[in-house]
């Protein structure tokens, strides 16, 4: 990461529980623009809470979330939703709307905000479609795509209004081996074409390290490492030996807590 | 289970109770206390009526055509073994003007449409495009919840007068058709007999809250379903169960209120 690059989301000492359940308890990052940063973790760790607390859906117990400068959770509505318009977010289940055709599902956003003449309207979807290279299924319903182009669909969608940040959720969860190839060249290209801040949230280890610019490494309710992808394959922490090399046992047990192996098996029915 | 769980039970589940009344009532204001957008609701509302009105149309139609045909012909019996069999007219007109109408239409609707309503918005919320609509700046309580709304509040009461009439007419196949009484005396006496506002006022005020009654609770169990499939399965059955329920508690209530004098 160059020390240049400005930063345009920033997360200070941020708690966040569910309920009794603490998912944060002392996070901070910063997320700079124009990159590609990744927030890696193992699953259930709450990442997508993350995303969804940038996005101001979840305000944090404690600690602040500022982007470009601005509290997200101090916003009123009309301002969350000015902020929002700046951002986009792809979901782990692409969230195409059920009712509408690909095309309309990319006009949507369009329709609703920029208040442009239908003929142009139609002229940006088709050039978002062709970027992801869905142009030729632009009349189809979600349905009657495959997983892969759903979430090509659902990326179209979220670069129509031209936001400054895209937060992926899971963007490789599922994919076969080309999908994945494909939204791995798409994310990479968008976030250098258009100069896009991306952050992806991903447990694909290969697949994130490959296009991230900087990672950060989500466990135990707290960031555990963070650095370039270069940094994080050398560095020596065990815990993070173990995710980045996918190691069934380690500082993560194999086993789930339980009591002494040999007691439970000689021990009688009661 | 000592008492004291039985107190702290008790006390959770009126807690749980009022936070729900207070969520639903905060869905509700959310979604209708703004300034109507004719240009970008209109659309969104007409679908709606289409979807929660047109399409709820043959069954509602259907059972009014039968409920009609099985109140007259056990009226007819009942009325004509005191010679009375000419009164079959008012008799079945008032029984669906004033009960059956308002009531049997919102039941059907609560199964047809309201659990519809609920699954709907029940698959939205689980493959996340409410929230997709939030990160859009959207407001879905705009978007998607008020136009449900409104259309169930106009169509209800307009399923309500097509199950009435269709009654009527399904008494007066049984009634003229088949069981021979008197077209004229039939039509005259039920004419004579029906007030525009004790009885066609007052069916429309009841089919107008059941249909307030019933939406809203299949919108407040949709849009906070759990959002996986068990959860929508549960909160559908809810719907259908709560709004029935509701329904029929309310009728008691407005019925003893118009006319228990």
């Amino acid at each position: 990461m160059t020390l240049t690059s400005k930063t345009l989301v920033e997360i200070q000492n941020m708690a966040f529980s569910r309920g009794e359940r603490v998912i944060y308890e002392d996070v901070s990052l910063s997320i700079p623009q124009g990159k590609v940063t990744a927030i890696m973790g193992p699953s259930g760790i709450g990442k997508t809470t993350l995303l969804k607390l940038i996005g101001g859906q979840l305000t944090p117990d404690s600690g602040t979330v500022l982007f470009d400068g601005i509290d997200v959770h101090k916003c009123g509505r009309s301002e969350l939703f000015a902020l929002r318009k700046r951002m986009s977010m792809l979901f782990q289940s692409g969230a195409l709307f059920t009712d509408m055709n690909v095309f309309d599902n990319v006009a949507f956003a369009l329709r609703e905000h920029s208040g442009l003449p239908e003929e142009i309207i139609r002229k940006i979807v088709l050039m978002k479609l062709e970027a992801v290279g869905l142009r030729g299924a632009a009349q189809l319903m979600p349905t009657e795509l495959s997983g892969g182009m759903q979430r090509r669909a659902a990326l179209a969608r979220a670069i129509a209004l031209e936001p400054e940040m895209i937060l992926y959720d899971e963007p490789f969860a599922g994919q076969d081996p080309i999908s994945m190839g494909v939204l791995v060249k798409l994310i990479r290209e968008l976030s250098d074409a258009l100069n896009l801040t991306s952050v992806v949230v991903s447990h694909d280890v290969a697949e994130v390290l490959g296009i991230a610019d900087y990672v950060y490494v989500l466990a135990d309710k707290r960031i555990i490492a963070h650095g370039t992808p270069e940094e994080l394959r050398l560095a020596a922490n065990p815990q993070l030996k173990q995710f980045i090399g996918g190691e069934p046992d380690g500082p993560v047990p194999f086993h789930y807590p339980a009591q002494d192996y040999k007691k439970e098996l000689l021990s009688e029915l009661d | 289970m000592s008492l004291i769980d039985a107190v702290a039970r008790l006390g959770r589940s009126a807690i749980d109770l009022v936070v729900g009344l207070g969520k639903a009532g905060l869905m509700l204001w959310g979604a209708i206390a703004h300034r109507p957008r004719l240009r970008k609701g209109t659309p969104l509302l007409i679908k709606q009526l289409y979807v929660i009105g047109v399409q709820s149309m043959v069954i509602i139609i259907v059972s009014g055509l039968f409920i009609g045909m099985v109140l007259a012909l056990q009226g007819y019996n009942i009325l004509v073994g005191f010679g009375t069999e000419e009164s079959l007219g008012p008799m079945v007109a008032l029984s669906l003007l004033r009960e059956l109408g308002p009531v049997v239409t919102a039941l059907l609707f609560a199964g047809r449409a309201g659990s519809a309503l609920t699954a709907e918005l029940g698959l939205m919320k689980s493959t996340e495009q409410l929230s997709s609509l939030e990160m859009m700046a959207i407001d879905p309580l705009r978007q998607i919840v008020a136009p449900r709304f409104w259309a169930g509040v106009i169509s209800l009461p307009l399923l309500a007068l097509m199950f009435t009439a269709v009654g009527i007419y399904g008494g007066h196949l049984v009634g003229v058709e088949w069981k021979g009484i008197d077209s004229g005396s039939f039509w005259s006496i039920l004419q004579a007999s029906v007030e525009w506002r004790q009885d066609i006022v007052n069916c429309m005020i009841k089919s107008l809250l059941f249909a307030i009654v019933v939406t809203w609770i299949a919108l407040y169990r949709g849009y906070h379903v759990t959002p996986n499939p068990e959860g929508i399965s549960r909160a559908t059955t809810q719907t259908v169960v709560q709004s029935s329920l509701a329904v029929l508690a309310l009728d008691f209530l407005l019925t003893a209120m118009m006319f228990g004098q």
